[in-house]
């Protein structure tokens, strides 16, 4: 099962997931290609944000509040916008394409 | 500024969990210390980022919140009387001509001490600059991530963005002092206190301020002065607010800063022990928790607690050249036992 992923550059990366993973650590365990994780995953810091691609979109669970809230602390926040630890990989979601939202200094 | 200096056996820099466990460990073996950390309160990540949110892999607390482990980490060094330096950051660190270290804050604060010991976790927490274009040019001047004096914004025409507490406080406290308000969060709800919500609404309302929906899409202006900020939603598109002021609060991010300059030998922006006493590359100098790396490296607050105790071994060296430390444990040992004050 595979993430394609788009980094800030525009580059093409791809990751193979195992179901129960997190979006977030498929995007950072094998290579960086610029997701900070600061929290390390616990929906604390913004630093994964990504966007996923709208046809993907409708097949994630909603978001929570904290989601939502904790998305406040981003930037160029999307309708297609998610945190990428809140996303736990699941077999329909092989193929899922996202691309890294702009991080700040 | 009027500088301070303090002489104590161990600087920590870095109160979250595993500087105070560092206090304990120091103490346990008669070391006094000294804290310093650029958050307004001890903690660190647990207090800043996670106060609520359970931890369930600190020995023999089968689950404990952030703000509860930290609270039990205070009351576990209260014993060894640790004064905390805080909302200050470790700036500069020089080895004196008495062997010792001398630490400076950016607040002017000095402490000496023989051991310097690195606890800083991701970094300091400094407040997240929007990644807008050009923004550097005006950082200073015409946009800025934290209040120090109000009087700076009298009479000026302000855009606040962000939708936290310090967003609507400071749209609040600088309501009458500024010449107009505008504003700019990305939604309706904000996650702040409920009051201050229903306040700066009330402010709206009544046209002393202006509330808008949007996000912050770039700066107006010629790099130094500031003309107007550009906002976007999905509705009303791109348009310009002019304001001569910004003030963005999107909360912090954790940047290494200026320990990064301390001379310390770094490996992927982490800083290099080893593994028997966790010490830099610079003899005296140690770095314990998630800022350090050495093969094998978990970034679990147990690793840290257990870079503590090693640490704390060979702090005793430098302090007590000539003392040959006994290996004791606290359940026998009346020694320890009056340092934690319950003999």
């Amino acid at each position: 099962m595979k993430v394609l992923a788009t980094d800030r550059e525009g580059g093409q990366h791809e990751f193979s997931f195992k179901e129960g993973d997190t979006l977030m650590q498929v995007l950072t365990e094998e290579e960086d290609i610029g997701i900070r994780a600061e929290c390390g995953g616990c929906c604390a810091c913004a630093t994964c944000h990504v966007y996923v691609a709208a046809a993907w979109l409708e097949r994630l669970p909603p978001q929570s509040d904290d989601e939502v809230a904790m998305l406040d602390g981003a930037f160029e926040v999307a309708p297609q916008s998610r945190l990428s630890c809140q996303i736990i990989m699941s077999p329909a979601l092989d193929g899922i394409e996202v691309t890294v939202a702009p991080d700040w200094d | 500024m009027t500088k301070q200096r303090i002489a104590t056996d161990a600087v920590i820099i870095g109160a979250g969990p595993v500087g105070l466990f560092a206090v304990f460990e120091l103490g346990l073996l008669g070391l006094k210390s000294q804290v310093v950390d650029i958050l307004d309160k001890p903690g660190g990540q647990c207090a800043e980022l996670y106060p609520e949110k359970p931890i369930y892999d600190i020995p023999a607390l089968p689950v404990v919140s952030g703000g509860e482990l930290v609270e039990r980490l205070l009351q576990q060094c209260e014993p060894f009387d640790p004064q905390f330096h805080l909302g200050q950051m470790a700036e500069k660190l020089e080895k004196l001509d008495n062997g010792h270290w001398l630490l400076t804050t950016d607040l002017g604060m000095e402490l000496e001490a023989p051991v310097i010991v690195v606890a800083a976790g991701g970094g300091s927490f400094v407040p997240k600059k929007p990644p807008i274009a050009g923004i550097e040019a005006y950082e200073g001047g015409a946009v800025h991530y934290a209040v120090r004096k109000m009087e700076t914004f009298r009479d000026k025409h302000l855009v606040i963005a962000g939708g936290g507490d310090s967003a609507l406080d400071w749209t609040l406290n600088l309501q009458p002092v500024a010449a107009s308000i505008t504003l700019v969060h990305r939604r309706p709800d904000f996650r702040a206190a409920p009051d201050s919500v229903d306040k700066m609404h009330a402010l709206a309302e009544a046209g002393k301020i202006k509330f808008l929906i949007a996000q912050i899409a770039g700066l107006e202006g010629d790099g130094g002065r500031l003309t107007g900020v550009k906002l976007k939603s999905p509705e009303a598109g791109e348009w310009v607010v002019p304001c001569d002021t910004l003030l963005p609060f999107y909360g912090l991010t954790m940047k290494l800063g200026p320990i990064a300059d301390f001379g310390l030998n770094l490996h992927e922006n982490h800083i290099a022990v080893d593994t028997e006493k966790f010490e830099t590359s610079v003899p005296q100098i140690f770095a314990i928790g998630d800022i350090n790396s050495y093969p094998g490296k978990l970034k679990l607050i147990l690793s840290g607690f257990h870079e503590a105790a090693l640490m704390a071994q060979q702090a005793f060296h430098y302090v007590h050249p000539d003392k040959k430390l006994r290996f004791q444990y606290t359940t026998s040992s009346s020694e320890l036992q009056q340092r934690l004050k319950v003999a």
